[in-house]
């Protein structure tokens, strides 16, 4: 069991810069994901954890153990790569039991941790076969069996779903979190899909362009995004944001005029970006004038993609919404659920 | 709708000619496109090599149609020292170079796999052997071995002085041999460590991270991953290089015509030696022919260990 602590750590490639000063903490027995955009620099970090790529400054500590400069293989670490990396030449229980081999460990122990393993996962008719003539699904989870058997301290995951379709990937994603839920072992989860973040997380870390935009439990960063980049990256579809002003103790776009959410609301005639989730939408008489521009029902809810003031808002509808495009509809967005953001810097200011 | 009557049309389609027809017939286009490649084999495989085979059996001479002696030919082989001596000399040459290509091959290739600053410019050197013509570089061994003019012994003795006479390098049949067989490593290097490299560099990076993961040594990932993985391509190349090696020719032949006192003939040189120069056509071809079951085992060897391997077949679960 084992706690992670990454404490500012840097990486450069060249003179290319990639991450800038990253830091956080991950609890004893945590599931945490790491989520941003391609090229952010998840990977990377992810690597440094497990020491396959050089910790350029900084700290990071498993377990209390500063491990700088500690060879992956003493860091008590098993990961996931995110092509699964099987060995092609060995059956499924030879991939598996590759590690204890390595570490000559008694037949017995070796074929026991090995069932075990296949067991969790349900592998155990596959034991005999070659990757190739497995599916991707099966890879995938001899993939996690060869991680499980070393019984690490810390699992990291690089990706594991993006290769197979998106049923499969639902259905792995339950299964890594059920493990999870068994194991009880520390875990570094990387993805770039919000939803994977969103649903198997206990901890989210956000990162974007090398640096951290924050960190929390999945309906925190839902709730309360700290800036305009996580309130735009978690949700889906994504926030709608207004520009306007501050008048009067209420937002102004256009000729319109919208409540502002609780707390501090900032002065007047200052420019603001007001965020509402497209759910947060209801229809409402006396609501502000939108017109509609393409309704799409998907059975549990409708969507509306409407325009307010010459700016773009989608809205999810419980109600079935029978507008056709070009008419107007009347909505209005539920206060308590607004979000205020200084366009400038970013940040959230209620 | 308008009224306007349909015009009643029904696509018609012409039938195909005869030609056409013919080119349709799987059977027909099967035979046409084998027949060049069935033509330049008989041509140019089956038929020397029947003549051959057939000549072996005869007591031809050069310019005197022999008559069929049936084996006796082998018969006088098997009691004659120099055919005896060329055949343990083609296998301890083909053995001694075979390996010495392979271990600095395969070096080389590692070598060349990782990331090394110039590294195309050392890859284009090394191909540097293999593209010169095998006569021209016999030329520059006959040189390098030459007992008077030799740079080798120079260097040792004029520069670093640590001998004191200049090497006969092709004068006794030991230094002979070893000559040849350095020479032809020299040749041989460049087709085992290019064609590694490419098997190499089908080896994803990431089963390495991953074994370096699972806790393996640099040592055990070369066992482990990188020799089971290279070992498809590796039974390919030794085979092809064997199979050069065994059958080699102009390189002896250019450097000590299989002299000193044949020591150094291969199979090869002495069934042309005696073929040609010695005008017993049916005796050389008798030499040549006894090459083929060797070859025919390398051949079987590489096909076996080629086939054994269960984890390239994909797909099929039995
Ligand atoms: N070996 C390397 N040399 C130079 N630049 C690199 C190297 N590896 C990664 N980078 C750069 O570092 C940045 C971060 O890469 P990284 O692989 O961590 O991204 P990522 O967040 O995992 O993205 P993705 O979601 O696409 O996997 C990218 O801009 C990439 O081009
Ligand atoms: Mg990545």
């Amino acid at each position: 069991m084992a706690e992670v602590s990454i404490r500012d750590v840097r990486k450069a490639f060249g003179t290319t810069q990639i991450l800038h000063g990253v830091s956080v903490e991950v609890a004893d027995g945590e599931f945490a994901v790491l989520v941003g955009p391609s090229g952010c620099g998840k990977s990377t970090l992810l690597r440094m954890i497990a020491g396959l790529e050089n910790v350029g400054r900084g700290e990071i500590a498993i377990g209390g153990r500063v491990v700088n400069n500690v060879a992956p293989k003493e860091r008590d670490i098993a990961m996931v790569l995110q092509n699964y990396a099987l060995y092609p030449h060995m059956t499924v229980r030879d991939n598996m039991a590759f590690s204890l081999t390595l570490a000559n460990a008694p037949k017995a122990v070796q074929e026991q941790k090995v069932s075990r393993a296949a067991e969790i996962l349900g592998l155990g008719s596959l034991l005999d076969r070659y990757p190739r003539q497995l599916s991707g699904g099966q890879r995938q989870r001899v993939a996690m069996g060869r991680a499980i058997v070393r019984d690490p301290q810390v699992f990291l995951f690089d990706e594991p779903l993006s290769n197979l379709d998106a049923k499969l990937r639902v259905q792995m994603r339950g299964e890594i979190k059920d493990l999870h839920q068994r194991l009880r072992t520390t875990t570094i989860y990387v993805t770039h899909d919000q939803i994977e973040a969103m649903t198997m997380a206990d901890k989210i870390v956000v990162m974007q362009g090398g640096r951290v935009e924050q960190i929390g439990a999945p309906l925190d960063l839902y709730d309360r995004p700290a800036n305009l980049f996580v309130a735009g990256f978690i949700g889906s579809p994504s926030m709608n944001f207004l520009k306007g002003t501050v008048q009067n103790g209420a937002f102004r776009f256009g000729d319109m005029m919208l409540p502002l959410p609780p707390g501090p609301g900032g002065s007047d005639g200052m420019a603001v970006t007001y965020g509402v989730r497209p759910e947060h939408w209801r229809l409402d008489d006396a609501g502000v004038a939108s017109i509609v521009r393409l309704v799409e029902p998907t059975g549990s809810e409708t969507q509306v993609v409407a325009e307010i003031g010459g700016q773009r808002v989608i809205c999810a509808f419980r109600e079935r919404v029978s507008a056709r495009p070009g008419e107007t509809l009347h909505i209005s967005p539920d206060v308590m659920h607004t979000h205020l953001f200084d366009p400038s810097s970013g940040m959230r200011m209620a | 709708m308008s009224g306007a009557e349909t015009i009643s049309w029904t696509p018609v389609r012409k039938a195909p000619s005869p030609l056409a027809r013919l080119f349709d017939s799987k059977p027909f286009l099967i035979a046409i496109c084998l027949l060049p490649a069935f033509g330049l084999l008989a041509v140019f495989l089956t038929y020397p090599l029947g003549l051959g085979i057939y000549l072996s059996f005869t007591d031809t001479k050069l310019g005197r149609p022999g008559v069929w002696v049936g084996l006796e030919n082998f018969q006088y082989l098997l009691e004659d020292r120099v055919f005896l001596n060329a055949v343990w000399f083609t296998v301890f040459y083909t053995a001694v170079a075979t390996v010495l290509k392979f271990a600095l091959g395969l070096w080389l290739a590692l070598l060349l796999n990782e990331n090394l600053p110039i590294k195309s410019l050392i890859r284009a050197v090394i191909l540097l052997p293999w593209i010169t013509p095998t006569v021209l570089s016999a030329i520059a061994f006959w040189w390098i071995y030459d007992p008077q003019f030799s740079i080798v012994s120079y260097v040792l003795v004029d520069k670093l002085h640590i001998l004191s006479s200049y090497i006969d390098f092709l004068g006794t049949p030991w230094h002979a041999r070893w000559s040849l067989i350095v020479a032809n490593v020299w040749r041989g290097i460049p087709f085992v460590a290019i064609s590694l490299l490419a098997g190499l560099q089908t080896i994803s990076p990431s089963l390495y991270e991953a074994a370096m993961l699972d806790g393996a040594s640099s040592w055990q990932r070369f066992r482990k991953v990188t020799v089971p993985l290279l070992m498809p391509i590796l039974a390919v190349v030794l085979t092809f290089s064997v199979l050069f090696t065994f059958a080699d020719f102009q390189l002896v032949y250019a450097i000590t015509r299989g002299g000193p006192i044949n020591s150094t003939h291969l199979m090869a040189t002495l069934a042309f030696q005696r073929g040609i120069p010695g005008a017993a056509l049916g005796e050389g071809a008798a030499i040549a022919v006894s090459m083929i079951p060797f070859l025919i085992l390398a051949t079987l060897f590489s096909y076996f260990a080629i086939g054994q391997r269960k984890w390239q077949q994909g797909g099929s679960d039995e």
